[in-house]
């Protein structure tokens, strides 16, 4: 594994790669047979009708929802797996957490930490991994509460802040790691109308500073501005995909054109 | 209570408004300014003298009936035999209370795990123990002697490299500390499992996108916010835990309650008194987990409300301050 990594050339290998990615819940087939290459600093929005297995391949990312054939590459290291001769064997779950520390999530319904403050929250990541000692972990969350705008609830709890602003934190404590790799599970699906967009300007701000994303939405506008590539998935296969003005603005696929005349 | 006084400022401004908008000066609606007259509620008050008469009554009887003989109570309530019995109680229980949450917690995370034989022995445990009244129990580990002459710690099946006489490991306050925590162990390990259920499964799932190691994950994660719902159900188990303990008379240790019964066989025309000065003790400890649980309960609801109640000492701050104080609180708020 070490040794193709050394081979490829750097700038080649891509952000994200998924191949033949299938899973099955029961007889439901979610994910049936997703490709998937996102470059380097680039941000890829996902789209697609609920149950089109989005959210899956995300969860299939970092390995929260690991797949059941086919495989995830970050940066030219794969996923929850390594390879010995020919096979897949599963990683320790030491290596797995490590990988995590990687891969940045943010999720729905937020899931921060309730018994902890804002400033915690953010700080946990870098403290749990050893990186930072508590000081130092601290002045990190501080710093990046200031880039989401939020540095004066950092005494705050979860609870007592608003949707958007409980999101933003979300961000900052996926940041706290250094991620090269973020992932957007519908950040914006769990929020009041007139707080998407503070939400969504946070993730804007952070696709301008190199860092990879790939951001499941259903916020058309958002795809269109921002992203590098989009993705439309439906029953479990990516239907087709390219740079917004191709797939959003002239879709090829009977499919695409029928989900963007209902959210449209 | 007249309201014309301490709400002066916010009722003006209610009044001056149409007088400074509209050109004509209408008369001013005395309804904004009345507050509403209660209710006059008959039967509350009637409901309330009657309590009042039974709680006379019982208090009246408690001083005056010769058999409480209350200076019996003062002379053994503070006895040395009396205190070291409570001793003895507080020992045992606050042993048996640790080892037991402790024994709790890992048959909760066993029950919880996904190796299918730990969670059938971690139910297994839990229907046994749950079903063998504790003076049973004590009592048989109290003749456990018999059953197992010596103990050893060596292979499994193999060799052992030590072994010693039941007896000398097994002390009577041993048998009663052992007793009790292994039935407490079987009642925390539900209401463990319990709190750990109400965690929401994102809080899990965040961790785990985070990387956090499983013990970091039950620890800083998992546990504090399961202590939220554990609280009320372990206190509640730690004083019949409490209570408990006056079983370990059997098995020949004297803690409060054996103290009250031989000295009672001695004395008996103090059995009465006695019997009171264990309830008072009992009440007194209880009390003290009570007030104990309400502030580790306000410890853990940290973030889960949006803002904490304020603690009794502060509500009785509030309660006896004076009117005068409470207005220029009221008025500071609305300005």
């Amino acid at each position: 594994m070490t040794t193709v990594e050394l081979e490829v050339p750097a700038p080649e290998i891509p952000a994200l790669e998924v191949r033949g990615a299938r899973k099955a819940y029961g007889t439901h087939r979610v994910l049936d047979g997703v490709d998937l290459t996102v470059a380097a600093g680039q941000v890829a929005v996902i789209l697609g009708p609920s149950g089109s297995g989005k959210s899956t391949l995300l969860r299939a990312v970092n390995h929260l929802d690991p797949l059941d054939l086919g495989y995830v590459r970050v940066f030219g290291e794969l996923i929850g797996v390594h390879e010995r001769r020919g096979r897949l064997h599963e990683l320790s779950p030491r290596q797995v957490r490590e990988q995590r520390a990687g891969i940045g999530f943010v999720f729905q319904n937020f899931n921060l930490f309730g018994h902890l403050t804002v400033l915690d929250n953010v700080a946990e990541g870098p403290l749990a991994h050893g990186r930072l000692d508590r000081e130092a972990a601290r002045k990190r969350a501080r710093e990046l509460l200031e880039r989401v705008g939020i540095a004066e609830k950092a005494d705050a709890y979860p609870r007592q802040l608003s949707g958007g602003q409980q999101q933003r934190v979300a961000i900052a404590r996926a940041l706290a790691l250094q991620p090269r790799i973020v992932l957007f599970d519908e950040p914006t699906s769990a929020l009041d109308p007139e707080l998407v967009g503070e939400v969504l300007a946070v993730i804007r701000d952070l696709a301008s500073t190199g860092t990879t994303l790939v951001v499941v939405t259903h916020e058309i506008g958002f795809a269109r501005e921002v992203a590098d590539v989009v993705v439309f998935m439906a029953d479990g296969r990516v239907v087709e995909s390219g740079p917004p003005q191709q797939v959003i603005d002239a879709p090829v696929h009977a499919r695409t054109r029928e989900f963007l005349a209902k959210v449209l | 209570m007249s309201s014309t006084v301490d709400s002066s400022t916010a009722d003006d401004a209610v009044v001056a408004r149409p007088s400074t908008g509209g050109p004509a000066a209408r008369p001013p609606d005395p309804l904004l300014t009345s507050r509403v007259v209660p209710r006059r509620r008959v039967g509350l008050w009637l409901a309330t003298a009657a309590v009042l008469v039974l709680v006379a009554q019982t208090v009246n009887g408690l001083v005056t009936n010769p058999f409480y003989a209350w200076d019996r109570f003062g002379y053994w309530v503070f006895r040395p035999v009396i205190l070291d019995g409570l001793v003895v109680t507080l020992e045992v229980a606050a042993l048996s209370a640790v080892l037991g949450f402790a024994g709790g917690v890992l048959l909760a995370l066993a029950r919880l795990s996904r190796s299918p034989l730990l969670q059938v022995v971690s139910w297994a445990y839990v229907w046994l123990f749950r079903s063998i009244p504790i003076i049973v129990l004590l009592l048989f580990l109290y003749n456990f002697t018999a059953l197992y002459a010596r103990i050893g710690l060596g292979i499994p099946f193999g060799p052992q490299f030590v072994t010693t006489r039941t007896t000398d490991l097994l002390s009577a306050f041993a048998v009663a500390v052992l007793g009790l925590s292994l039935n407490e162990a079987a009642y925390a390990a539900e209401i463990v499992r319990g709190g750990i259920l109400a965690v929401d499964a994102g809080q899990v799932e965040a961790a785990h996108a985070l990387g956090l190691s499983p013990g970091r994950l039950f620890a800083r994660i998992v546990l504090p916010q399961a202590l939220r719902a554990i609280v009320p159900g372990y206190v509640n188990q730690l004083i019949g835990l409490v209570k408990s303990c006056s079983l370990v008379f059997y098995v020949s240790v004297l803690d409060i309650f054996g103290a009250v019964q031989s000295m009672s066989s001695t004395y008996p025309a103090d059995i009465i008194p006695l019997l009171i000065v264990a309830t008072a003790w009992y009440v007194l400890l209880t009390s003290a987990l009570s007030v104990v649980q309400y502030y580790v309960e306000r410890h853990y609801s940290r973030g889960a409300l949006r803002t904490l109640p304020p603690t009794p000492l502060q509500r009785l701050r509030a309660a006896v301050s004076t009117p005068a104080q409470r207005a220029s609180r009221r008025d500071g708020v609305t300005a």
